[in-house]
């Protein structure tokens, strides 16, 4: 009988360990220096493939009450969808700390949220976002290198002189005027992609593409235009 | 005893007897069997289904939601791709488009793609296990199954399993191919393309057979020893040899060293007999005025490299080259190595002196400081044999007495479909093949320290586009049916004849593209014949100008002969000819000064040409397409006339977009292009 109640605990014991132990997050990292704000260096609004790693790090900075940069304040950084290394760190000796982004699968704007505990309580945050292309991003951005952002881009680059100073004004839009562009619909940016400036009562600089592009590179045009409109670019139903 | 006695009596309740034993195993069967369906019951795509419902009972259009929306598993079944595809039982809303603002898995709406979800299912994609039920089977490896999700930053490699050809939507992966040419991968590793084509590599490595000609055993060591430190962008790779090994094969490389055609030529004057003392001065503004930059990179003081990257980086060249090879290679480089892609440019004596001078003064005298070698010796040129043998130099560079090994390298034809259990996983790396590849490139002796893959300097982003490109070498793609694969192959191409042997001598597809062979630097020839006026192509060859007025890339000057010029003229203008070019196609009676006046109005006005182009250079400022000042010498009316009714017709992929034009306006715009006509200025020809 003693066996039974032997094995009857020995068996509760050996439960237990098939289970998997949970593990907590806990900060490995704890600092007493405290900011008063935090600056974003660099690596905001970049644009890549979904799930791509972003070219360059996202860099803040965290400042002391006087402005200067702080040197060993805690960051710590989250982001629906995104995989950050290292999810927290301290600022170095210039205040700066870096993160590295991997964006989420999902074509769209993420933002990573960085954050430091302010001096006398609280938390100062900075949000940064990066931009994720889907498939019909990617065609959009290849069309509109090839056929648009030379005249549309005040950026010059080894392989493409900007022509927007050589051009008449009114003088076009970049793509990520979000100001102005969100206002227009996307047909009305369909039909003057398609049937050129005139159509919609603009300039003839912006010709007629009707019989060079499909539709659905004028759609992905227009999607990448979406993708990348600084300030972001809301669907109609989703305003209301 | 109060514990056994209540249990021996339920035991011979249940299995005391034969019959009750019957009854008891009955008993538990049909227990079984009735709860055997709650497993369903309690499934997780159910579940799912369940939480679907729930989601679309708050939207707008939930009774158009629910009616569309079909309980139960679903499969998408397409036998002759293998297919099998349940995902859709819990991604139930990949075709409810409306719901496109939903961000919560597994309910988004599929991204636009090009594809229908009928026309190849989901695993052709995203990799997976198409026929599992549960999460954890479908997305992720197991043991009888492989085959986890692909990372999104891998999903174009999915495209590369059918397309060969450069998809707008793919630029990892287009990028991904490039580098797969452009750094000699394919010189080692065989890699078979799901068309059936090998990647052919796209580097020239240099041929090592006359080295000795060319530099000395101390800069080969200190190459071989770190590629990088000479030019920054050289695609040689790092194979970490020691200071003896990198010895032993600087001894063997000078002792393997025979004499090439260049080197019975006589030697070309240096710049020291020349007179004058500006050479230093001349030699940089000749190195600009030919061009050279092109194709040639060197490093400018703030440390950026300015040039093309067609041809090796001239920043140390002072401290690599003879400066007697020098000069036979600036005159004759074909005599050196039969295949560099350096045109014969017919140099004058005083043009090798002046550009020699001006390359062999660039130089870092750290570079070779203190590179100081013992003296070759047999056993010395013998290890270096058996490591230039070792570790297959012989698969990229030409060498005496060592012939091409055959697959030196793994096949990565399949690797995209690599079993894991055949893989060497690094501790603490993530194991999937994606990461395997990904870390493989990015070092590869890690994986073992005998392994002679070399250390590419890439990027992170350039890894991850090979990774991409690797990843679509699988067993499903060369099992597709081969109607779905594709691709379009160019057949090789070479002039013929006389003229043909001036092309190749001159290396005019080295930029230029004619019948789908070719580079990309410069216009594309196949119909230049059609194109231009003969009067103004043998003009251009005797003095080349650019056309277009943003481009720092341009012809160089060849010193051709007139009868040189007056033969590939002809050539170009009968070969290179488009079909249907005849007067047939165009009325030129039509092109009157109405006619031009008309088109005038429609160039300014109506299709604001000038915003592109540049007719008057005091005037006009566009800078996207050629400028079109004398274009009336240029061009022949029938060729402006089709150009300007469908251009990419003409030259697939062009910028220029088709205006639909209707027959008049494009013959009126003709009639005004015609007009502008240059004004020679005396001495031009």
């Amino acid at each position: 009988m003693r066996r039974f109640y032997v094995a009857c605990l020995t068996f509760l014991l050996i439960l237990p360990m098939g289970c998997t132990k949970r593990s907590h997050v806990v900060s490995s990292l704890s600092s007493k220096v405290y900011g008063a704000q935090m600056v974003l260096v660099s690596g905001d609004k970049q644009v890549a493939g979904v799930g791509s790693k972003l070219a360059d790090p996202v860099v803040v900075r965290v400042n002391g009450a006087d402005g200067s940069a702080l040197a060993g304040a805690l960051v710590s950084f989250h982001g629906e969808g995104l995989v950050l290394i290292p999810t927290e760190a301290l600022s170095d000796s210039s205040g700066q700390v870096s993160v590295s982004v991997q964006l989420g699968g999902i074509p769209g704007s993420y933002e990573l949220i960085a954050e430091t505990p302010k001096s006398g309580g609280g938390i100062t945050v900075t949000g940064v976002r990066e931009i994720a292309l889907g498939y019909q991003e990617k065609v959009g951005k290849e069309v509109s290198y090839k056929y648009c952002t030379t005249c549309h881009d005040p950026e010059s680059t080894p392989e493409r002189v900007s022509n927007l100073d050589n051009l008449a004004p009114p003088l076009p839009h970049q793509f990520t005027d979000g100001n102005t562009l969100n206002e227009m619909s996307d047909a009305d940016l369909i039909k003057i992609i398609a049937d050129g400036g005139p159509a919609l009562g603009k300039s003839p600089q912006t010709p007629a593409y009707r019989s060079t592009l499909t539709l659905a590179q004028i759609k992905a045009v227009v999607a990448y235009i979406r993708a990348i409109a600084d300030p972001p670019y809301q669907p109609p139903d989703a305003k209301n | 005893m109060s514990l056994r006695n209540p249990l021996r009596r339920i035991w011979r309740f249940f299995v005391g007897t034969a019959p009750r034993r019957f009854a008891s195993v009955s008993m538990l069967l049909a227990i079984v069997s009735a709860i055997a369906p709650t497993e369903d019951f309690f499934s997780q795509w159910r579940h799912y289904q369940k939480d679907y419902l729930r989601l679309i009972s708050t939207r707008p259009d939930a009774a158009r939601l629910r009616r569309r929306f079909e309980s139960g598993i679903h499969q998408i079944w397409i036998p002759e791709q293998r297919v099998v595809d349940r995902c859709t039982t819990c991604h139930v809303a990949l075709q409810e488009a409306s719901l496109n603002d939903v961000r919560r898995e597994p309910f988004r709406p599929h991204p636009a793609m090009p594809h229908s979800l009928t026309e190849f299912g989901c695993v052709v994609c995203h990799h997976g296990q198409g026929a599992a039920t549960t999460v954890q089977e479908a997305h992720y490896s197991t043991k009888a199954w492989e085959q986890p999700i692909l990372p999104a930053r891998y999903l174009e490699s999915s495209c590369g399993q059918c397309h060969m050809d450069a998809l707008e939507g793919t630029p990892q992966l287009n990028l991904g191919r490039r580098l797969l040419a452009r750094y000699g991968c394919a010189h080692c590793h065989a890699i078979t393309q799901p068309d059936g084509t090998l990647v052919a590599p796209v580097d020239e490595p240099p041929s090592l057979e006359h080295i000795a000609e060319k530099t000395g055993r101390e800069w080969i060591f200190a190459w071989t020893k770190n590629p990088q430190a000479y030019a920054a962008s050289a695609t040689m790779p790092n194979y970490r040899f020691s200071d003896q090994e990198a010895a032993d094969i600087a001894s063997f490389l000078i002792a393997q060293s025979t004499a090439s055609d260049n080197s019975a030529e006589d030697l070309p004057k240096s710049v020291a007999s020349l007179s004058g003392n500006d050479t230093a001065q001349e030699g940089a503004s000749l190195y600009g005025t030919l061009f050279c930059a092109s194709c040639h990179a060197i490093q400018n003081t703030a440390g950026n490299l300015v040039g093309g990257e067609m041809a090796p980086e001239l920043t140390r060249v002072g401290n690599k080259v003879n400066p007697d090879w020098l000069r036979r290679w600036l005159r004759a480089p074909q005599g050196y190595d039969p295949k560099t892609r350096m045109p014969r440019y017919r140099f004058d004596e005083k043009q090798i002196a002046l550009l020699s001078s001006f390359l062999l003064s660039k130089k870092d005298d750290d570079l070779l400081a203190n590179v100081h070698l013992p003296p070759s010796d047999a056993e010395s040129i013998a290890r270096g044999k058996k490591l230039v043998s070792d570790y297959g130099c012989v698969a990229c560079h030409r060498i005496n007495s060592i012939s091409p090994p055959e697959s030196f390298a793994p096949d990565l034809s399949r690797i995209g479909s690599k079993p894991l259990f055949q893989v060497g996983f690094l501790r603490g790396m993530p194991e999937t093949l994606p990461d395997y590849i990904a870390g493989k490139i990015h070092d590869p002796r890690a994986f073992g320290p005998a392994l002679k893959m070399p250390n590419f300097s890439l990027t992170d982003g350039q890894i991850e586009a090979l990774t991409t490109a690797l990843l679509a070498q699988t067993d499903r793609a060369v099992t597709m049916p081969p109607e779905l694969v594709r691709s379009s192959p160019h057949p090789k191409y070479h002039p013929g004849g006389d003229a043909g042997r001036l092309m190749e001598d001159l290396r005019c597809q080295s930029c230029h593209t004619i019948n789908g062979n070719g580079g990309e630097m410069a216009p594309d020839l196949t119909f230049e014949g059609s194109a231009v006026n003969r009067a103004w192509l043998l003009d251009f060859m005797k003095n080349p100008n650019t056309l277009r007025p943003a481009l720092i890339r341009r012809m160089p000057k060849f010193n051709l002969s007139d009868a040189e010029i007056k033969g590939l003229s002809d050539y170009m203008l009968s070969a290179y000819q488009a079909s249907g070019f005849d007067s047939q196609a165009l009325d030129l009676s039509t092109l009157n000064s109405d006619a031009a006046t008309r088109g005038k109005q429609l160039f300014y006005r109506k299709y604001a040409c000038q915003s592109c182009h540049i007719v008057d250079f005091k005037k006009d400022k566009g800078y996207v397409g050629p400028a079109l000042a004398g274009v009336g010498d240029r061009l022949t009316p029938v060729w402006m006339y089709r150009w300007l009714k469908n251009p990419n017709a003409l030259l697939p992929g062009t910028p220029m977009p088709n205006f639909s034009l209707n027959d008049d306006e494009a013959r009126d715009l003709t009639a005004f292009l015609t007009t502008l006509k240059e004004h020679k200025k005396g001495g031009l020809k």
